[in-house]
């Protein structure tokens, strides 16, 4: 079993400028084996730092992450990171930034290359082993960066905003990449991103958070991710349940959006 | 021949340059506003006519177009910088060259002599009847050098001797004029043409005629060089002005010294008599001629000028355009080329002492410029084994038995490894001034590069190796590089040590600095995938960071070389015996214009070899820069 367990977990950071941030305050959920969750807020509120704690390049200021009964404490295999821009290593190709965790573990060559096929064909990049990873357009190089995280097998996939930067067309494509992946590995998934309508559609589960100090505001179970593989994308948008719900979230972080810029102008 | 043709091609190219580049101004789409940068792509033709210019300006200043194209005209404008030159004693008593007439110039210096010692003796102790006398004196000085300049009283055999030489001019400008003259073949012909030819020697030019157009002005100035020396015989001292002289000197010589008014005046008294016979003498000199009296010489001279000037004919306008810049000059023996001529090697003489130099035989003071040579391998390999290696192994190097018997043990052995003594294969290796020169570079650059980068790699991640290291290196990386010159060249001497040293300081400092940049520069996110995937500290360094400064390691690579190349020269100019710098050092004690040209060249050249090179490598191993 290795599920998600967070455990009161909270962030403060000390400014340049003397003050603190409370990025994170008393958040705790458990995510099981297998679900999809996605993350939701205005920006500022400790997405990032939620995902960067787990992944495990800091150390939360109180409580803690368990991975299957273990404490986080370090950055680790079993759980991979896709980022907002790709972070591909740009002087290696394709198939070295896919294989580039194999090859740090020092894992047998033919193996390592039959696998890196593999994940090229699931992700859509059959062919596209030996070019430079500079010569890809943004689609591309995401799908090379979640080639990259997938090969290493890990427990929880973290994803920080990884379509933000793409096209809407892309992004609709990516979007069933990912859901198909989900179904396929069965693997953990958090993807944090700031469109409502991708949260809705990638969301098994869905946290919408709220700023200041950043903390889990409302939980949503939802449908759509179990028929966004077998239903059209667009018919999911235009369902009754689907409008209602972004309608209400939007009206939320809208709010808190206002929240804080009153808190701003008072200051 | 080459030269002319070369010439005149390049001359060509860039004509066919500049129409080919309007024909296309005029074919190509003119919406490119101003500004647009692609108006400056392309342009080839550009770069011919580029290279071309600087050809062509060079083969043009240097004389060398003109010599390709007028191969005789240096030695017949030597013959006629001779006849410039046994005329100048007489030219210059006249407004010629100068601009007063020379008995004006002599008399106001001689005026202005007695108007000092008029003031002076006014100024002295002296008694009344000194004084009075003494003033006398001075004033018939004076009236003596006004009656130089008076025709009344100049000798008739002098205006006479003046006349002859204004004739003589007048002869030899009329027979100048004439196409035959001197009407002799010239008797040194033979020996003239074997004469080393122009440039090829440290004689300039050949000195002797070489043409009949030449021997003409030869045989001038042979004749002008007499009417000169009779000239310069030519005295004022006729009876008139001789009696008055003496009547003078008298004067001045009887005057009793009264040596009763105390040792001061009396010494006064003597120096002012010592004065007065300076002014004297030069008056006695009789170069002082009334004004009139010369004018026939002065005319003759001006006459003959301008005959012997149309009489050059053509050579005056190859002089001024073929030979621009300067001139050609007669000495007493040689002639030689002024100006641009001279201190502006001709590209075809640079040529040849780079190829005589380049022949390893020849080479600079005894070593070629690049050759090889063949030396037993052990003596190569000896410098990478450090000798204290058979130190380490255990025991004793070997001591002789009493039979006087040394038996080596594997210590023994060892040491004579260490230090090349051993029979072994015999392997080419370079040798020469460039090879010398570019190995200090790469030596330098190889140590820089090897502890450097690690170094500036460290202290882009460490606090630690920043805070420590920062200061060492910002101290002692803005002082220039030659600054410490002279005390590496102490420390670790002038040949290759002191200078591969003083190249590896400055390659480290620029390598520690854009290693650190290119570590600092790596983006987190990279370094966080890194984590995420396994790997550990050390792969991190080496497979993301590493790779991810290259650019900038690459480009501080670049820097260096340019910056080593620089410092390299200038530290074989100051000490040393073998290297570029060192050949252009010695070449410009020697003031040999044409090597210091070729190291220049060389230096040049080389330069752009190393940073072709590194664009190259840069080229091939980051092409994803500025795209990540
Ligand atoms: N290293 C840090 N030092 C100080 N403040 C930080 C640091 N990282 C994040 N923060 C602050 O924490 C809050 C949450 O940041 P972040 O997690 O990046 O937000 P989000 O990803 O939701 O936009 C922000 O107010 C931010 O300014
Ligand atoms: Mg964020």
């Amino acid at each position: 079993m290795s599920d998600l367990i967070a455990d009161k977990v909270n962030m403060v950071f000390n400014t340049k400028g003397g003050g603190i941030v409370h990025a994170l305050k008393d958040v705790s959920f458990t995510l099981k084996e297998g679900e999809l969750l996605s993350v939701l807020g205005p920006s500022g509120c400790g997405k990032t730092t939620l995902l960067n704690i787990i992944a495990g390049f800091n150390r939360p200021t109180g409580g803690a992450f368990y991975l299957g009964n273990e404490e986080i404490s370090g950055p680790g295999v079993n759980r991979g990171m896709v980022f907002q821009q790709g972070a591909l290593f740009e002087w290696l190709t394709v198939a070295e930034n896919v294989n580039f965790g194999l090859r740090m573990k020092g894992s047998d060559k033919k193996e390592t290359a039959k696998k890196v096929e593999e994940w090229l064909d699931i992700v859509g990049l059959q062919g596209f082993g030996d070019t430079p990873t500079y010569q890809l357009s943004g689609g591309m190089q995401q799908r090379v960066a979640l080639a990259r995280c997938l090969i290493n097998d890990p427990d929880l996939i973290l994803m920080d905003e990884p379509l933000g930067a793409l096209d809407a067309l892309t992004r609709e494509k990516m979007q069933t990449l990912v859901l198909k992946i989900w179904k396929e590995t069965g693997k953990t998934i958090m993807i944090i991103t700031h469109s409502v309508e991708e949260a809705l559609l990638l969301g098994e589960r869905l946290f919408v958070m709220a700023p200041r100090p950043g903390r889990l505001h409302k939980e949503y179970n939802l449908p759509f991710a179990e028929q966004g593989l077998t239903t059209d994308p667009r018919e999911i948008k235009n369902s009754d349940l689907f409008t209602e719900t972004r309608e209400e979230i939007l009206t939320m972080i809208w709010d808190m959006e206002e929240e804080i810029m009153g808190k701003s102008n008072a200051a | 021949m080459i030269v002319g043709i070369l010439f005149i091609v390049l001359i060509c190219l860039i004509i066919g340059a500049i129409i080919y580049g309007r024909r296309l101004v005029r074919t190509e789409v003119t919406d490119a506003v101003f500004g647009n940068p692609t108006r400056a792509l392309g342009g080839w033709h550009w770069i011919v006519a580029g290279v071309s210019s600087i050809l062509v300006i060079w083969l043009y200043f240097s004389w060398d177009a003109g010599r390709a194209f007028f191969p005789t005209a240096a030695n017949e404008l030597c013959q006629v910088a001779k006849l410039n030159r046994t005329a100048n004693p007489i030219r210059s008593a006249f407004p010629l060259e100068n601009r007063q007439l020379r008995s004006t110039a002599l008399l106001e210096r001689d005026y202005g002599q007695i108007e000092a010692l008029e003031a002076k003796l006014a100024d002295t102790n002296f008694n009344d009847a000194d004084r009075t006398e003494l003033k006398s004196i001075i004033a018939e000085m004076r009236d003596t050098l006004a009656l130089q300049a008076s025709p009344s009283i100049m000798d008739p055999t002098t205006a006479g001797k003046l006349d002859e030489i204004a004739n003589r001019i007048n002869e030899l400008a009329v027979n100048i004029s004439d196409d035959n003259y001197p009407g002799t073949p010239d008797p040194d012909r033979e020996k003239a043409l074997q004469q080393p030819a122009w440039g090829e020697t440290s004689v300039e030019i050949p000195p002797m005629a070489i043409t009949d157009f030449g021997y003409k002005f030869s045989k001038a100035s042979e004749v002008m060089d007499g009417i000169s020396k009779d000239f310069s015989k030519i005295r004022n001292n006729g009876e008139g002005i001789t009696a008055k002289l003496e009547g003078l000197q008298a004067r001045y010589k009887g005057f009793k010294i009264d040596d009763t008014e105390g040792e001061a005046i009396t010494a006064e008294r003597k120096e002012m008599i010592k004065q007065i016979e300076k002014i004297y003498r030069r008056i006695d000199d009789g170069k002082i001629f009334p004004t009139a009296m010369t004018q026939s010489v002065e005319k003759a001279l001006i006459n003959f000028d301008d005959v012997q000037k149309s009489e050059q004919g053509s050579l005056r306008l190859i002089d001024i355009f073929a030979l621009p810049g300067g001139d050609i000059l007669a000495g007493n023996r040689a002639c030689s080329e002024q100006g641009s001529g001279r201190w502006l090697p001709k590209p075809s003489d640079t040529l040849n002492t780079f190829v005589k130099m380049a022949d390893p035989d020849v080479g600079y003071k005894g070593i070629p410029l690049l050759w090889y040579e063949m030396k037993p391998i052990g003596t190569v390999l000896e410098i990478l084994v450090p000798d204290w290696i058979a130190d380490l192994i255990p025991g004793e190097y070997s001591r002789h038995d009493d039979n006087g018997k040394v038996l080596n043990n594997l210590k023994d052995r060892v040491y004579a490894f260490a230090t090349g003594q051993y029979e072994s294969m015999l392997v080419p290796i370079p040798i020469g001034h460039i090879w010398d020169s570019l190995m200090r570079v790469l030596a330098g650059l190889f140590f820089g590069i090897l502890l450097g980068v690690p170094l500036g790699l460290y202290m882009g991640l460490s606090r630690f190796a920043k805070g420590f290291f920062d200061p060492l290196i910002e101290l002692y990386r803005p002082i220039p590089p030659l600054a410490w010159a002279p005390l590496i060249l102490t420390i670790f001497g002038i040949q290759d040590d002191g200078k591969i040293f003083l190249l590896f300081m400055v390659a480290f400092a620029i390598m520690v600095i854009s290693a650190r940049t290119g570590a600092t520069g790596t983006q987190l996110s990279k370094i966080h995938a890194a984590h995420s995937l396994g790997a550990t500290k050390f792969q991190i360094i080496r497979k993301v960071i590493l790779p991810n400064s290259l650019p900038e390691i690459l480009t501080g690579i670049r820097i260096a070389i340019g910056v080593c190349w620089g410092t390299l020269v200038a530290a074989e100019m100051l000490a040393g015996t073998t290297g570029i710098g060192f050949v252009e050092n010695v070449a410009r004690k020697q003031s040999d214009y044409e090597i210091i040209w070729m190291t220049i060249l060389l230096l040049g050249l080389l330069g752009l070899m190393f940073d072709l090179i590194m664009r190259f490598i840069i080229h091939r191993t980051i092409p994803w820069r500025g795209k990540g």
